[in-house]
């Protein structure tokens, strides 16, 4: 393989995207007719996308192995979406946005992508507004704004606690109004489990349909994965049981590259684990560092009960350690804070493994708004805390009740517990300034892809993200390679490299089924994700990396040697499923160990214990390290490493602070 | 705690199926009804015996992918939650519980506890929309919205499409469904220029696909995980109404 191009545009950064739409190759509308475009996942990325191409005229056809495309796991996004619309007059630009994102990620995006993404952030509000999605709005009728970590503006949108669910039903709803129009074929319930390329580009795809267990072959001009990200490495995460990294694993394998596959972002509100028998993690959305403080008892040990706890002998050590953006630094931060804390002995909960997220002073507060507004002049502490409840539960409410039924806890009287928790991957397909992958002809949108949070995520930049990949950046990058494949025909799906391509997935199929073992699917999946979370996690080092490695192969061998999958191919059979999905993720595992043993930096998510600075903040090392890793898949256990070198021409390199 | 359940197991849309029971020890108050399942299964797995298939995903009650009537109530027993938020601390040691899949001609068994929900996504398909092609908006805050109508919206906008309105009710009527997308883009002014065609064709959809009449009773609203209101139905109602005037006009 050829060294990784970028193709990010010549010119200013504030001119590359401009330039570009009004430079690249257009595709006239009767070729389009005739251009198939096969699109994986129906998340904000690949619905968007889907709506906006056969809007356009292409010819699409969707998959997701959900039962119906709004059940994306984007659904479950809680807190907002940001856009520098500076509708809050509050110093908010295009170029604030760019710069708090480049430094959010700690220096590990590209400038051109990420500018780009600022750039359109404004014009997605405004398509999302236009399709009907509620969007929470101020007494005069015009939108509200919260914040959100690592920023000190007002640029975050949002629809209660569930903003995800509503841009996706936005999105949802474009799909499926192409796929009323015949433009647009939606196959629910059917799975990408390889990609077939013929002369080096993608052109098809091999699905299985997940109800009659039948491999199906589809051909296309181009193929879009957006397939979100692979947290479920993990096991224990706030991706859906279903999050998977197979497609992407499976265009690896195909000679697609993936970027900094160690970039993981463990989100520091999450409500913490409560046993054994625990499937999956919840996420307490960050829109609450808004109004919650975060503190630990002063006294290590401490076994009393938080309201029992007097104001004098709580360590708000978010603020005490990072006065300038307090609660609301960003997750990284937030989240080797709470770790120090209760490595420290001063967690609180069962556990121990648990630090309070605590609302009473933000509901005094409010409530006090709320007496003066209600002419209240001399009302009782009680009196101004109910008040403040109301406000706290218009904000939060859907948040508030999802804590109370999985903990059993009533947060509105206790401080909520919470601990870090895996929630999203900046790793992904390498993906150029067009977001094609390194197969022509297959490209990777939204979290699937590595482009644009660096080592760190900012909140509420992953709806923007997925949004602007599919709304209004692919419709005009796949015409640069579209525009060229107008004399290709169809090809038929009976071509031997559909064959061959069936043959391996088949063939994985059959092996699965045939070892008939003792252990589960999830036994694996969850010792899988211990060595993970245990030595891949929130702090990593050389030697724990090491030792992941060899065990993870030597569970992979345990895998492939002693698995049971109950039944049949040929029938609705969701152990198997998992089975193909598992079986990526123990690959995919080792390779995310050697990525995080090769950056031997700290930066963002990840963090080497041999690199920090004195008062334990990542140390970043940019003289041997601004550069995307690039993984090319050579064979069992085998990766060559490409770098693409970032260059920072707009943004002085620096030190992350945020105290 | 002890568990004893009755499932419906159902090898595919075809065939008939019954109530199995099992027992599921060492059950935790704090795990959650999915994860009883889970448990089970891996037991079964490791017994030979075949896992139970059930539709599950976010396990955050966001997605609308879970859908177990349990004990006769899509969900169970609480109110305002949906299956994969139900934890056994709501049953108590030596319970029986039975759970069934979503009943409806229009949601057939695909197997066990899974049904297909695809009607829904063809009643969207067919109306539940704002035509408008990406990059076609104008500036968001030119168009003010106030704020009770935009909260309104909101609520019916905060459906999750799982079906447990259909399960609930007699007639296997999808109207609070229907109608929680009609009253949405209702209330916006996005939603007027297509107002009266959505709510014909949605509705017309809806019919087509089997779902039953609607008798207003009001089980579907009782037992909607998210509290979508009745109200919404009313709003499709008049909609409708005003609708086929129109179309006679």
């Amino acid at each position: 393989m050829s060294k990784l191009e970028s193709k990010i545009p010549e010119g200013t950064i504030e001119t590359k995207w401009s330039k570009y739409k009004s430079s690249v190759p257009l595709v006239n509308p009767a070729n389009k007719r005739n251009l198939e475009i096969l699109i994986v996942g129906s998340g904000l990325a690949g619905a968007s996308a889907a709506a906006s191409l056969a809007e356009l005229g292409y010819k699409v056809k969707v998959f997701c192995f959900q039962d119906s495309p709004r059940r994306a796991h984007s659904i479950a996004a809680q807190g907002g979406i940001n856009a520098a619309k500076n509708y809050q007059n509050d110093g908010d630009s295009v170029h604030r946005l760019f710069y708090d994102t480049i430094k959010g990620g700690d220096y590990r995006a590209r400038e051109g992508n990420v500018h780009r993404l600022a750039e359109v952030s404004t014009a997605i509000i405004d398509q999302c507004v236009a399709q009907g999605v509620p969007f929470a709005r101020e007494y005069g009728g015009l939108l509200s704004n919260r914040s959100f970590g690592g920023t000190q503006v007002q640029r975050t949108f949002y629809a209660a606690g569930q903003t995800g669910q509503q841009l996706l039903l936005g999105a949802y709803s474009a799909l499926e109004r192409q796929v009323g129009m015949g433009t647009v074929e939606m196959y629910n319930r059917h799975e990408m489990l390889d990609v077939v390329t013929i002369d080096g580009k993608a052109r098809g795809l091999i699905v299985k349909n997940l109800i009659t267990g039948e491999l199906e072959r589809f051909f296309g001009h181009a193929v879009l994965l957006c397939t979100g990200g692979y947290g479920n490495v993990f096991y224990l995460s706030t991706n859906a049981m279903g999050s998977n990294v197979t497609a992407a694993w499976r265009a690896h394998k195909q000679g697609a590259v993936m970027g900094n596959p160690c970039f993981t972002q463990i989100h520091p509100t999450c409500i913490p684990v409560s046993g054994d028998h625990q499937s999956k993690l919840t996420l307490m959305s960050e829109s609450l560092r808004n109004d919650g403080r975060i503190w630990v008892p002063k006294k290590e040990g401490d076994n009393r009960s938080p309201v029992d706890i007097p104001e004098d002998e709580r360590d708000y050590y978010l603020e005490r350690r990072y006065p300038a953006f307090g609660n609301l630094v960003p997750r990284d931060v937030a989240s080797r804070a709470a770790k120090e804390r209760c490595d420290a002995g001063f967690g609180v909960g069962p556990s121990k493994m648990a630090v309070y997220l605590d609302f009473k002073f933000n509901m005094m507060r409010y409530g006090k708004v709320e007496a003066t507004k209600m002419g209240l002049q001399n009302a009782s502490d009680d009196e101004i805390l109910r008040l403040g409840k109301e406000v706290i539960k218009e904000k939060y409410g859907n948040l508030f009740d999802m804590y109370k039924q999985i903990t059993g806890e009533n947060p509105y009287e206790m401080p909520m517990r919470i601990y870090p928790a895996v929630h999203y991957t900046m790793g992904g397909l390498w993906v150029d300034y067009e977001l094609m992958t390194t197969v022509p002809g297959m490209y990777c949108l939204g979290e699937a892809n590595f482009s644009d949070h660096g080592a760190n995520r900012l909140g509420a930049s992953a709806l923007m993200q997925g949004l602007a990949d599919g709304y209004f950046v692919i419709p005009y990058t796949i015409g640069s390679y579209l525009s060229k494949e107008i004399a290709t025909k169809a090809i038929d799906t009976s071509h031997p490299a559909f064959v061959e391509a069936e043959g391996r997935v088949q063939k994985v199929m059959d092996q699965l089924l045939n070892i008939k073992g003792t252990k589960t699917v999830e036994s694996f999946h969850k010792r899988l994700g211990k060595i993970m979370w245990d030595k891949c996690g929130m702090a990593r080092n050389e030697k724990g990396l090491k030792e992941a490695i060899v065990e993870i192969q030597a569970l992979r061998k345990e895998f492939w040697s002693d698995l049971r999958v109950p039944g049949t191919q040929h029938e609705f059979n969701p152990e198997l499923d998992r089975a193909f999905r598992v079986a990526d993720f123990l690959e995919l595992g080792e390779l995310m160990c050697i990525d995080a043993l090769n950056r031997s930096e700290s930066c963002g998510g990840h963090f080497r214990e041999e690199s920090q600075t004195e008062e334990g903040e990542a140390l970043r090392d940019d003289n041997n390290y601004a550069y995307v890793a690039a993984w090319e898949y050579k064979g069992e256990s085998q990766w060559e490493l490409f770098k693409e070198d970032l260059k920072f021409e707009n943004i002085k390199i620096a030190q992350r602070s945020y105290k | 705690m002890e568990i004893n359940l009755k499932v419906w197991k159902q090898k595919d849309a075809v065939s008939d199926g019954k109530l199995i029971d099992y027992k599921v020890s060492h059950v935790s108050p704090d795990m959650s009804f999915l994860e009883m399942f889970d448990v089970l299964n891996e037991e079964l797995i490791v017994n030979d015996q075949e896992p139970i298939a059930f539709d599950h995903d976010c396990r955050e009650g966001i997605c609308g992918m879970c859908s177990m009537v349990i004990d006769g109530k899509p969900h169970g027993p609480l109110e305002g939650v949906t299956t994969c938020q139900l934890h056994m601390r709501s049953f108590k040691d030596g319970d029986t519980i039975t759970v069934e899949p979503w009943r409806a001609r229009a949601f057939p068994v695909i197997k066990d506890l899974v049904v297909d929900r695809t009607a829904f996504d063809r009643i969207i398909a067919a109306g539940g929309y704002i035509s408008v092609n990406t990059g076609n908006a104008q500036d968001a805050n030119c168009l003010p919205i106030n704020k009770d109508d935009a909260d309104d919206a909101f609520m019916s906008a905060s459906c999750i499409g799982c079906g447990a309105c259909v399960a609930a009710c007699k007639n296997a009527s999808a109207m609070l469904f229907v109608s929680a997308k009609v009253s949405q883009l209702a209330k916006l002014p996005q939603g007027q220029p297509e107002r009266y065609t959505r709510v014909a064709n949605m509705v017309a959809q809806m019919d087509k696909e089997g779902f039953g009449a609607c008798t207003n009773t009001g089980a579907c609203s009782a037992e909607c995980p998210k509290e979508i209101s009745l109200t919404n139905i009313a709003q499709l109602n008049r909609d409708y109404m005003q609708a086929k005037f129109l179309e006679n006009a």
